[in-house]
């Protein structure tokens, strides 16, 4: 039971080596369900739904073919999720970077307040709004549109965007961005040219982690868009109905949702944990 | 509250001295500002404008004051203690279930071994795959009382199969929202124990404590900010909890697995009241703000520290 990052790893013990097996039958534990999903999604429909559960068969496309070409339009949807996505993660950072800027490097005493009451507004529930904003959607012909669903996004995104970007905006160091003043530059310019770029990372993990959220978001796409506007997320919320049916079907559609964002999630770790505790863990 | 945080910039100082930006900055802040206000806030005040309302869209003409109405309603609608009941449930089953396990498994991935990275990336996969994936796959390909992977395996150790959903709905959803939450915990407790200072282990190390009192003196309290960092955040989240019910149970049977969001999306689209929905809709507000109110406290601590330092 070692808790140290640099334990005495060359001293191998039985209670060690049970560890490490225990830790590698967590992994696959954890990790069974979705190589579950992979494995069926590789199978026809009549070896998805067997009582006796087919683990060794002769792998096929057909599924993944059927989920994108076969009636269910699934280029649509995948266009529809990373429509709202990623533009919802350019419009979140077009309006947070100028904010955080301005709170990052010209405080005020209202400054922490505005902080602060920018990042509770996470902490309104979705169904707080939902109301409203389905009778006003409706009412204007947002209901099913791409741009309702990408402002909600943004505004479901922001307060984790404003955090985020603040706090690697605080770790510029001040004397460059005296610097600039004293040489004259604008606001605007100092921005763009000196501090943007020394934030970049942070900025492209802040976008990352935020692509994600929006990619994953099932409680907006399924109250408000239907087929026009709908994401993958209300795709595969379509199945539920069909008891049974379309396993395969659904475990390549699944596979296909799924697979890019696990992959970017792996490569966004660290600011996913940073992102999502407001800082206090990284 | 200050120790554990000062994370953004230490080597600042407050910045107030230049003041020439002073409209500049205005208008940087602006759009946010705005737009926070307008997706947010306004609906908000609306929401809990409409619950003093007589307002069912099957009858959209006879709109009308309420007053109280629609909160003494809810009240007295046992499926609507039933679904604050289901949410606690849910809320504080998940969290413990989260961090006990995500507990143990941070311990056992802080450790040195062979294949590290790979077995770590396997576990914390369930946290990036969408809820509704998640919830149809536990439905239809684990949990199925027939054709399900759980099922087969209850019956070739001569087990009667189970019908997950059907007959432990709640059960079946906490071990769901576990599975999918317990990744997060791991994550970001691991996070925390790598910070751990080793010299305070060496310390207690020459001190002769064995692994128990190392766990109990040193790691725990190391832990303590990162855990309720842990719980506030999940419970936010577990809070509103839609997706995973609406693909498996559907808040059912009965109202075995409603919580409160889903009570609210069934008063608001099944029965079209808007009112008594919208009066549930400032119920659940004001449940989440309970739990908020910590972590905001927390985030606004950990501004200050970051000035102040």
């Amino acid at each position: 039971m070692s808790q140290s990052t640099k334990p005495s790893a060359s001293r191998i013990t039985l209670g060690g080596t049970l560890l490490t097996l225990l830790a590698y039958l967590v992994a696959i534990v954890m990790f069974f369900p979705l190589l579950w999903m992979i494995l069926t999604a590789f199978k026809t429909e009549q070896q998805a739904m067997s009582i006796v559960p087919q683990f060794i068969f002769t792998p096929t496309w057909q599924s993944f073919h059927d989920a994108i070409f076969q009636g269910s339009a699934y280029t649509h949807y995948a266009w529809n999720s990373l429509i709202t996505a990623v533009g919802s993660t350019f419009l979140g950072l077009l309006l947070t970077i100028p904010a955080a800027y301005a709170m990052a490097f010209y405080p005020s005493k209202r400054t922490d307040f505005t902080l602060v009451w920018m990042v509770s507004t996470k902490f309104i529930p979705a169904v707080g709004v939902l109301i409203p904003i389905f009778l006003v959607f409706r009412s204007s012909g947002l209901l099913d549109t791409r741009f309702g669903l990408l402002m909600l996004y943004t505004s479901m995104n922001m307060p984790i965007m404003i955090w985020m970007i603040y706090s690697y905006f605080k770790e510029v160091p001040k004397e460059i961005i005296e610097a600039a003043d004293i040489d004259g530059a604008g606001t605007l310019q100092t921005m763009l040219r000196v501090i943007l770029p020394l934030a970049l990372p942070g900025l492209t993990s802040t976008a990352l982690l935020v692509t994600i959220l929006a990619w994953n978001e099932s409680f907006w796409s399924i109250m408000i868009t239907n087929h026009n506007a709908a994401t993958l997320a209300t795709y595969i919320a379509s199945f539920r109905s069909a008891e049974g049916l379309y396993w395969a079907k659904l475990s390549a559609g699944s596979v296909l949702a799924s697979a890019p964002i696990i992959v970017l999630g792996w490569c966004a770790q660290r600011q996913m944990v940073r992102g999502l505790t407001f800082g206090a863990v990284k | 509250m200050e120790s554990n945080s000062a994370p953004t910039g230490q080597r600042h100082k407050e910045r107030g001295s230049q003041q020439p930006h002073r409209t500049t900055v205005r208008w940087l802040m602006l759009p946010s500002v705005l737009f926070l206000l307008v997706w947010m806030i306004v609906p908000l005040v609306m929401t809990l404008y409409y619950s003093f309302q007589n307002y069912n869209l099957m009858m959209p003409m006879d709109r009308s004051f309420a007053g109280i109405m629609n909160y003494s309603l809810m009240f007295t609608d046992p499926t609507f203690w039933d679904s604050l009941i289901n949410t606690l449930v849910l809320v504080f089953s998940c969290l413990i279930l989260t961090l006990v396990l995500g507990l143990a498994f941070a311990l056992l991935y802080n450790r040195v071994f062979p294949l590290r990275g790979v077995a770590r990336t396997l576990a914390v996969a369930p946290f990036f795959v969408m809820p509704v994936v998640a919830g149809l796959i536990w439905k239809n390909m684990l949990m199925h009382p027939v054709y399900g992977l759980f099922s087969w395996m209850l019956r070739s150790v001569g087990l009667e199969p189970i019908d997950w959903f059907g007959n432990y709905p709640m059960i079946s959803v906490i071990i769901m929202i576990t599975w999918i939450w317990t990744p997060f915990a791991l994550l970001v407790l691991l996070t925390g124990l790598q910070s751990l200072p080793e010299d305070q282990l060496e310390a207690v190390r020459l001190d002769g404590a064995n692994r128990w009192q190392e766990f109990r003196h040193i790691v725990l309290p190391h832990l303590g900010q990162v855990i309720y960092v842990v719980l506030m955040l999940e419970s936010i989240f577990f809070l509103t909890s839609f997706a995973e019910i609406y693909t498996t149970t559907s808040g059912g049977p009965g109202t075995a697995t409603t919580n409160l969001p889903y009570y609210i999306y069934l008063n608001a689209f099944f029965q079209y009241d808007i009112g008594f929905s919208s009066a549930s809709a400032i119920a659940a507000v004001i449940l989440a703000n309970i739990f908020a109110i910590f972590l905001i406290r927390f985030v606004a601590g950990n501004l200050k520290a970051g000035a102040r330092s």
